[in-house]
């Protein structure tokens, strides 16, 4: 990848943590955590990777983007608004009763927003089902999830797995955010669902393990999915919770907790210098 | 044709016979193929039916990401597994984003039979009822339930189509027969006492009103295919008219066609309401026609509640 476009992703990935940040200082809820270790691969994807239109959502041939660990609609909110589905003013009315940024994905009432999710292990099921559709219809879009590592602890996710393999859906490819750590602690210790990659690899998965804030690694991998025939990808992308903020970084008690003013301006601060 | 048959049997007949005409239709199943009858359609159509092994959860949210790229899924399984196991993604997959997804739920209720108690499934339309914007239908014949399918085709939004293991006997003359979601049909009328009947309960209902009338008492039969949304204007109207009302089906009598006729009745038309159905027991093993008995589930029981529906009134 050249240094130009590096730094362009660099920035959006910044604006995308800015965002998060916002939306979830002004609602005083919301998930800042698991939203800041996806902003790299959300900046790839929304920004290099996926055949979109923003002014035309809803165009039948585009790739799709399932956020199937849904409570990290932030990072998603702030993608969309800074890719243009609608302006970033809208970032501070999430989580409000007059906005249409719900809590969790809403495809209904979000331009961009291509299912509902937020109940765990039900978006890659789904993913699946517009994979299979590409399949049958000879439709060429690829199909993108993000998971969370906690989030393969729901049965679903094996029973969607078994399914996307067994149909060879080689247009889907789906990264997990590995960060370690859940609500309840890390995911070691809470229900330990490692290794989650030979995990895959026994479903029959084309697997690559990368480290989720490097521009290289994911387009690495993203292409090497896109090679694969016959099979699904699934990126294992190593992430920092929290990533850029430093006192969020690595703990657990900044998976669903809005910063107070003093801790969102230093956040802001923090995130605002790495762009320079 | 047969004189009878069974509503799951059609089901898988109505997409065979309708998969040429609606090419988005993609039909799901969960290793019952062979049970719900949707291995018609495969037969046919083997290009457009995806197994989903014993997953439902999975199927149900695999159909809703298929309805958001245009297709028409049809995910097939059990009432009990579908509406039962897979509830969470009704709700979440398909109902509140309101995507274009037919759920097909066959053996539903104790008509099952043999199986038992936990494939039983008398919950259902309860379960359904509680989801924003989802249609529920509950066919009464074999005509009805081609019908019923093609309409749900054609409709905008998630459909759960209810069908039955047992044969039930054909109710309906092709010719002048028709289907619209959400209309109640009156098949006979009467002055005395509104029979409301819904799915295997129809036919009971009208061998009920014979019986009655062997005593005098002139019985209105309303055959109530769409559970939701619920012909309020027909049944209000039937207990106008008659003053007395039964309800019919083979589901537990909480939360489902009774309980919706008790609630529409209740805030419209304060009418004395008895309902027939499985008096909120599980089911168990046995042939059907004993079953059948021992639950309550007979033109009898139908016939003697209508009697005491008559005796309350004022």
């Amino acid at each position: 990848m050249d240094n130009s476009t590096k730094k362009s992703l660099q920035t959006a990935a910044a604006k995308i943590r800015l965002g998060i940040l916002e939306e979830v200082f002004s609602a005083s809820s919301g998930h800042p955590g698991g939203s800041l270790s996806i902003a790299d691969i959300l900046s790839y994807l929304f920004f290099k990777e996926m055949r979109i239109d923003p002014k035309n959502p809803e165009w039948a041939d585009r790739d799709r983007f399932v956020l199937s660990k849904g409570h990290t609609a932030p990072a998603l909110y702030a993608a969309l608004a800074n890719r243009g589905y609608f302006d970033v003013s809208e970032l501070k009315g999430f989580r409000n009763a007059q906005s249409f940024l719900q809590g969790h994905p809403d495809m209904k009432h979000t331009p961009g927003v291509d299912m509902t999710t937020g109940s765990l292990g039900l978006g890659i099921s789904a993913a699946c089902g517009m994979a299979l559709s590409g399949k049958i219809s000879d439709k060429d879009y690829r199909v993108y999830a993000v998971l969370g590592d906690g989030e393969t602890e729901e049965g679903q996710v094996w029973e969607a797995a078994m399914f996307a393999a067994h149909y060879k859906l080689d247009n889907l490819c789906i990264f997990v955010d590995f960060n370690g750590l859940q609500i309840d602690g890390p995911i070691v210790d809470v229900i330990d669902p490692t290794p989650i990659d030979k995990k895959f690899e026994a479903f029959n998965w084309n697997v690559v393990t990368i480290d989720a804030h490097n521009f290289d690694e994911i387009e690495a991998a993203v292409e090497a999915a896109k090679a694969c025939k016959g099979k699904p990808t699934a990126i294992i992308a190593k992430s920092v919770k929290g990533k850029g903020v430093s006192f969020m970084e690595n703990k657990v008690g900044w998976h669903g907790k809005a910063p107070n003013a003093e801790e969102y301006e230093q956040a802001v601060a923090e995130i605002t210098a790495s762009m320079q | 044709m047969a004189d009878k048959i069974a509503t799951r049997q059609a089901y898988g007949d109505a997409l065979a016979a309708l998969g040429d005409k609606y090419k988005d239709l993609v039909v799901l199943d969960a290793d019952l193929a062979e049970a719900t009858k949707t291995g018609v359609f495969k037969k046919k159509f083997p290009e457009r039916h995806f197994d989903c092994g014993i997953a439902e959860g999975n199927m149900v949210s695999v159909a809703a990401g298929l309805a958001t790229t245009g297709k028409i899924p049809f995910a097939s399984s059990f009432a009990m597994f579908a509406a039962g196991r897979a509830f969470e993604q009704i709700r979440n997959s398909v109902g509140y984003p309101h995507l274009n997804v037919k759920i097909g739920a066959t053996h539903a209720g104790i008509t099952v039979g043999e199986d038992g108690a936990t494939h039983q499934c008398n919950e259902d339309i309860a379960l359904m009822r509680t989801i924003p914007g989802m249609v529920i239908i509950n066919p009464a014949d074999g005509l009805e339930t081609f019908a019923a399918v093609e309409a749900a085709i054609n409709y905008k939004g998630p459909v759960y189509l209810r069908f039955g293991r047992a044969a039930v006997p054909y109710l309906y003359d092709e010719k002048t027969y028709k289907f619209e979601i959400g209309k109640g049909i009156t098949l006979a009328e009467g002055k005395d006492v509104t029979i409301v009947a819904t799915g295997y309960m129809v036919h009971l209902a009208l061998e009920a009103r014979e019986l009655l009338k062997a005593e005098g008492i002139d019985a209105e039969v309303i055959n109530i295919h769409t559970i939701k949304p619920l012909d309020e204007e027909l049944i209000i109207n039937s207990a106008k008219k008659t003053g007395a009302v039964v309800t019919a089906e083979e589901h537990n009598v909480i939360g489902g066609l009774g309980g919706a006729v008790c609630e529409v009745l209740s805030e419209k038309h304060p009418t004395p309401v008895l309902r027939v159905g499985v008096e909120d027991k599980f089911g168990k093993s046995g042939k059907v026609p004993v079953l059948l008995e021992e639950y309550g589930l007979t033109a009898a029981n139908i016939a003697a509640k209508a009697k005491a529906a008559v005796a309350l009134k004022k």
